[in-house]
């Protein structure tokens, strides 16, 4: 049903939300892609058979955990209790009147090590590791009664964590972006309505004028998250003056650095804020159409997306005449084919125009001739799901987050060698310390800490003195890294960086477009030099030639991936050229990371003299005498490593 | 007029596109492989780059002049990165250059030698790709290409045809047809015009100069070549004759010597094609059926519109080509010469690689015999001058043979866009005077524009006239007079734009200079002719009362029952 004005979004606010509140216990399980693929599709299944008959079932809280306060909302006369009414709810969806229980689908909670997760409300609640199993328990023991099962709960240090917000992980996070992930149901369209959703943009829309909201963009100094960090009020202020009147919103949602998933995490678990930030940018700049460009890896996120905006259409929130206004806007979703360039804003705009995904020339700049050869916005997801609260609590607010030229929170995914991985947010400022130890735990193994890789293909990595250094994006150009779109991989003294620098050249080869020459052979050859180092056939020469390749990679190449292309490499080298050096000149790996450059060695004092090793060598390299100790020659050695699993006196190992 | 520091020089400049043109205005000449002022601004070479005061590196191709700019262009930072991107390139790129038809012609090898590239540390280890020798006209060596996108661009923006794209991504990148199909399953015309722009020797012209090296050495073999209009104006390119420059005379002289037994000029061709194409458009104008007569010399073009528009075929003239009549006639005149026992062979030199494609076509075969048997581009007559050892410069002027040698000025600037209209119109008009000759001038049928229009009185009416070079510009035309937008009553039509002068067989490159060298030669040849209008021509009279006496339908024009291109 399309909602015909203000009042009747506010309407549709309050009875959403008292039915939200009017449910005695909602259960929200983490439909993000980690949770799914951990089973929590079967868990959601579970859940909802087993709260099939709610009804009867009394649904009483234990003593052990506090109620949260539950304020129920005045009856509204409008009857579209129906449109609220969601497929899982169980029992009667009118206001006022208790369900029981809502089982529900949520976006990712972020806490991805741990998933599949269930959130119980509104207990608050978080269920770690859940299996289909445990829901009989869960319902029986919980749900029926209220009474906590620890051994779902997560522990950190010996210490419990019934609820989500104490725990550390998310007790350290200031997620604003991230809010609603996790807390409510991406599929419909109501819960979002319900938290406040659609209300920044109806404030824009009746109240401000479209500079208005520009200057209050331009004040609070959003800059954009998706890696670039150019001042987002200022492209929509180009824009709105472009001569053109034909003008687009694009959505960058095709988040391509391995590991990175914040743009999906926003896309599945919150997609309206993510639209309602695109509305108001259309607003704003005078646009009527606009393109959500999205992986096709994101198979999850377009569907949710698609929803949402026939949701929104059909409230009205999308389409012609928006909430009984003269403003229109259409959004349409483009799947990217899985290209990492076409993360790059002219590729990306020439892949929805239905061309090769490959960047062109500027000027013009996307602002001036984009999609279409028109006027065009282009955003990521994390900005446009920005603006909203920028929106809702103003600009000044929104610059009391982090530092002066950084403002705001920032997403980012943390991977890698770190115990609590998963998706975090915190202020812009934050420095890597915090995020690495208070928010990840600290590093997996309690292994030292060496490195962390942060802006993924393009970026560069910082080591313990750069702990202490405030995360923003313009601190971490100075130490030559950048946030990009915010992949964090933790790295512990187990990880060889030239294998690091490998591994990216390797990505950045494969994804180079291939359009201009220093990208395009350039990457090839720094991959080939790269290849060549780990394989323990590299020179010192070869040291040289990457940074000579890396240079004119990064002066000369055509668009920003390209320029930013060597930069692990650059980034690796200077912080760990000891560790090159010791590849090309020692031929050793201090990591043991690279197998070529592993010895075998059998330490005799151990040895029982077996013989299991050298009837498990593929190539014949070990030899010996029966109950003497063996030896292996390293010039037939092939490196698999079969021998040392073999050994049962753990007398094998790697010398570095 | 507003200024910028180029290496340290003040220069000025007003309304340059770009940084690079004010750069190579200010004499120097910076590299690049991917830069055409007719193409868009493709950037990927990267050969162009220069600093700025803050040391700030970009590529000059794709950025706007700004008054006050200070740049530099020969910083040691830019020699080294342009020989690192050089020796890249180089790196993936065969390195057979002794071997290659491009060698000495190749920009990449020129600007290896320029830049003193002096080694190559990395393994070109890229999977060696079949050569494609499909088509007719072309030969792509993929190996060889450099991914310049210079043909790519050419063939979409110029020519409006679309055939060669990207394909694969990073270090696998390659240029070619869709599902990469052989050329000659496509949709090519021929035309060339990616071969002219190719920097490299990955799309070069397809070569029949063995099988005429044959001819020439058999002694039972009577070789007749015609030679047309625009290769006079190239021919010199290669041997340090001015850009422009009639070369005929020395032509002449060097394939005599090299064996060629009769000379003639294709010019008498076109003289036929007037008579009789004048013939068909005034016949049409009368019956006002198949307006507008599209002309039929180019065979791009006619392939472009049997392909695209095959409801326009039949308001493409009937008659033959120039090459097509005179190779007919030639080959009528050999058959009825029953003293001569040896074998007659046609060559023709043509700027044009899509002539190749022309002869082949069942129709252009007479009683069973191929009207022309080879058609050698000017480039690859250079080629062969040159294995004679032949020096063009310092050949004497020689005359052509006859009779065939005799042609007029409306013949030879057919080699033009705009000459062939020019042509018809000398023919048309009743006042054989110079000055209504010179009127026709400045109608607007000259000049460098892709499309260009006239209106004629001719008689108690009006002609409409439309000349136009270049498929894009045509496709463009075309779609205007589908929509009843335009209307016209005769459209010249010349695939390449500005006419065969450009064409894909002439030898390379093809600036904006040698263009306008080569369109004023031609017109210097038509003023200095004697023969102004094809049928002032003695000789053509003589064979129309002689030879072609009840056969012009046979050899000068194409039966109704057209076979389909294939």
């Amino acid at each position: 049903m399309r909602i015909q004005n203000r009042e009747e979004l506010d309407q549709i606010r309050d009875m959403a939300a008292a039915k939200v509140s009017s449910t005695k216990c909602r259960i929200l399980i983490c439909a993000g892609t980690g949770c799914l693929a951990g089973g929590s599709g079967e868990i959601y299944e579970k859940m909802c058979e087993l709260t099939k008959d709610c009804k009867d079932v009394d649904v009483e809280f234990g003593a052990e955990i506090a109620h949260s306060e539950k304020d129920t909302k005045e009856n509204s006369n409008v009857d579209i209790n129906k449109d609220i009414d969601a497929d899982v709810d169980k029992g009667e969806s009118v206001s006022g009147i208790e369900i029981p229980v809502a089982v529900k689908r949520s976006g990712c909670h972020g806490f991805c090590e741990m998933g599949p997760l269930m959130r119980i409300e509104p207990l608050g609640i978080l269920y770690t590791k859940v299996k289909p199993e445990d829901c009989e328990e869960i319902f029986e023991r919980t749900i029926k009664h209220g009474n906590i099962i620890h051994h779902l709960l997560y522990k950190q240090d010996g210490i419990e964590y019934p609820k989500q917000e104490e725990i550390p992980f998310y007790e350290k996070q200031t997620r604003l972006v991230l809010k609603n992930c996790g807390h409510i149901d991406a599929e419909h369209i109501e819960e979002y309505i319900a938290v406040g959703g659609y209300q920044s943009f109806a404030k824009v829309l009746f109240e401000q004028t479209p500079n208005d909201v520009i200057e209050t963009i331009l004040e609070s100094n959003l800059r954009g998250r998706g890696g670039g960090g150019f001042q987002t009020g200022y492209k929509w202020k180009q824009v709105a003056r472009q001569q053109e009147k034909i003008r687009y919103i694009v959505c960058n949602g095709d988040e391509g650095d391995p590991g990175a998933f914040m743009d999906r995490s926003i896309m599945e678990g919150d997609p309206h804020k993510m639209i309602e930030g695109m509305l108001i940018a259309a607003y704003a700049v005078g646009a009527q159409e606009g393109y959500i460009y999205v992986r096709a890896e994101y198979p999850l996120a377009i569907s949710r997306l698609r929803l949402a905006i026939s949701q929104a259409e059909d409230r009205g929130l999308l389409g012609e005449h928006i909430l009984g206004t003269d403003f229109s806007f259409h959004l349409h979703i483009n799947r990217g084919a899985g290209a990492f360039v076409c993360g790059e804003g002219s590729a990306l705009t020439a892949s929805i125009e239905g061309k090769r995904g490959m960047p062109r020339v500027k000027p013009p700049r996307t602002v001036e001739q984009g999609l279409f050869a028109k006027p065009t916005v282009l955003n990521n997801v994390e900005t446009f799901a920005n603006v909203p609260m920028i929106i809702e609590k103003g600009a000044k607010w929104y610059r009391s987050i982090g530092p002066e030229n950084s403002p705001g929170t920032k997403a980012f995914a943390l991977t890698g060698s770190v115990k609590n991985t998963g998706l975090i947010e915190v202020p812009m400022g934050t420095s890597l310390r915090e995020v690495i130890y208070d928010i990840g735990g600290g590093i997996k193994g309690d292994a030292k800490f060496k490195a962390v890789q942060i802006g993924g293909p393009s970026g560069g990595c910082l080591i313990t003195p750069h702990l202490d250094v405030s995360l923003d994006f313009d601190s971490l150009k100075k130490m030559g890294a950048m946030i990009g779109s915010g992949g964090l991989v933790v790295m512990d003294d187990k990880t060889c960086m030239v294998e690091v620098a490998r591994f990216f050249m390797n990505f950045t080869q494969n994804e180079s477009c291939g359009k201009c020459v220093p990208c395009r052979e350039g990457t090839k050859r720094m991959l080939e030099i790269l290849e060549r180092i780990v394989a323990g056939k590299g020179t010192r020469e070869d040291l040289d030639l990457l940074d000579e390749l890396a240079s004119t990679i990064t002066d000369t190449a055509l668009c920003g991936l390209g320029k930013s292309a060597a930069l692990p490499v650059m980034s690796t080298l200077r912080l760990f050229r000891k560790e090159y050096e010791e590849h090309v000149v020692d031929k050793k790996c201090a990591a043991k990371n690279c197998t070529a450059l592993r010895r075998f060695v059998i330490s005799p004092e151990r040895c029982k003299g077996c013989s299991k090793c050298a009837r498990n060598c593929p190539v014949g390299a070990i030899s010996g005498q029966i109950k003497k100790p063996y030896v292996i020659d390293d010039s037939i050695c092939i490196k698999c490593g079969a021998c040392e699993s073999a050994c049962a006196f753990h007398a094998i190992h790697i010398e570095a | 007029m507003k200024y910028m520091t180029i290496n340290n020089r003040k220069v000025a400049f007003d309304d340059e596109k770009n940084v690079l043109s004010v750069i190579r205005k200010a004499g120097i000449n910076l590299p690049t492989f991917c830069y055409h002022s007719e193409l868009s601004t493709y950037g990927a070479c990267r050969m162009c780059v220069v600093e700025d005061d803050r040391g700030k590196i970009f590529a000059s191709c794709s950025e706007v002049p700004r008054d006050g700019m200070v740049i530099y262009t020969n910083t040691p930072k830019l020699q080294h990165h342009r020989k690192m991107i050089l020796e890249l390139m180089l790196s993936a790129h065969c390195r057979e250059c002794t071997t290659c038809k491009k060698n000495g012609d190749c920009t990449l090898q020129n600007l290896a030698k320029q830049l003193g590239v002096s080694y190559i540390r990395f393994e070109n280890n890229k999977p060696q790709i079949p050569i494609d020798e499909s088509s007719d006209c072309i030969v792509i060596d993929k190996n060889k290409c450099i991914l310049c996108g210079d043909c790519v661009r050419t063939c979409e923006e110029i020519q409006g045809l679309g055939i060669l794209d990207f394909a694969y991504r990073g270090s696998k990148m390659q240029v070619m047809p869709a599902f990469d199909r052989k050329m000659a399953e496509t949709a090519c015309v021929g035309c060339g015009q990616c071969r002219v722009v190719c920097p490299t020797g990955a799309i070069t012209i397809k070569h029949n100069i063995h099988p005429v090296w044959e001819a020439l050495a058999d002694k039972n073999t009577r070789v007749i070549v015609q030679i047309a209009p625009a290769v006079r104006v190239a021919v010199g390119d290669k041997f340090g004759i001015p850009k422009g420059e009639n070369s005929l005379g020395k032509l002449v002289a060097a394939l005599r010597r090299m064996g060629f037994d009769e000379i003639y000029d294709t010019d008498f061709g076109a003289d036929l094609t007037i008579m009789e194409e004048s013939k068909e458009f005034l016949e049409r104008v009368e019956s006002g059926e198949k307006l507008p007569l599209f002309t039929s010399c180019c065979p791009a073009w006619v392939k472009f519109c049997e392909q695209k528009y095959p409801e326009l075929r039949a308001n493409i003239s009937t008659c033959r080509s120039p090459q097509q009549m005179f190779g007919a006639v030639l080959k009528e005149e050999a058959r009825n010469n029953k003293k001569d026992t040896r074998k007659t062979v046609v060559v023709s030199i043509m700027p044009c690689t899509a002539k190749k494609a022309e002869i082949l076509r069942p129709e252009h075969k007479t009683e069973g015999e191929q009207d022309v048997d080879f058609v050698l581009t000017t480039t690859e007559v250079i080629r062969m001058i040159k294995e004679a050892g032949i020096d063009l410069a310092q050949m004497p002027w020689e005359a052509m043979d006859m009779p065939f040698g005799l042609s007029s000025g409306a013949g030879v600037i057919f080699g033009v866009s705009g000459g062939v209209t020019e042509a018809v119109l000398r023919r048309l008009v009743e006042d054989s005077g110079m000055e209504a000759l010179n009127e026709i001038k400045f109608t607007g049928i000259r000049g460098t524009d892709g499309i260009k229009e006239a209106v004629i009185p001719y008689g108690d009416r009006q002609i409409k006239i439309a000349v136009v070079s270049g498929l894009k510009n045509a496709d463009e035309l075309i779609q205007k007079i589908k929509s009843g937008e335009v209307q016209y009553d005769f459209v010249e039509v010349m695939a390449c734009r500005r006419g065969c002068m450009a064409g894909g067989g002439q030898p390379v490159p093809i600036g904006a200079r040698t263009k306008a060298a080569r369109y004023e030669g031609l017109y210097r040849i038509d003023d200095a002719s004697q023969i102004k209008r094809s049928n002032d021509n003695p000789i053509v009279g003589e064979l129309y009362e002689g030879l072609l006496k009840g056969k012009e339908h046979k050899l000068l024009h194409n039966n109704s029952d057209l076979p389909q291109a294939k």
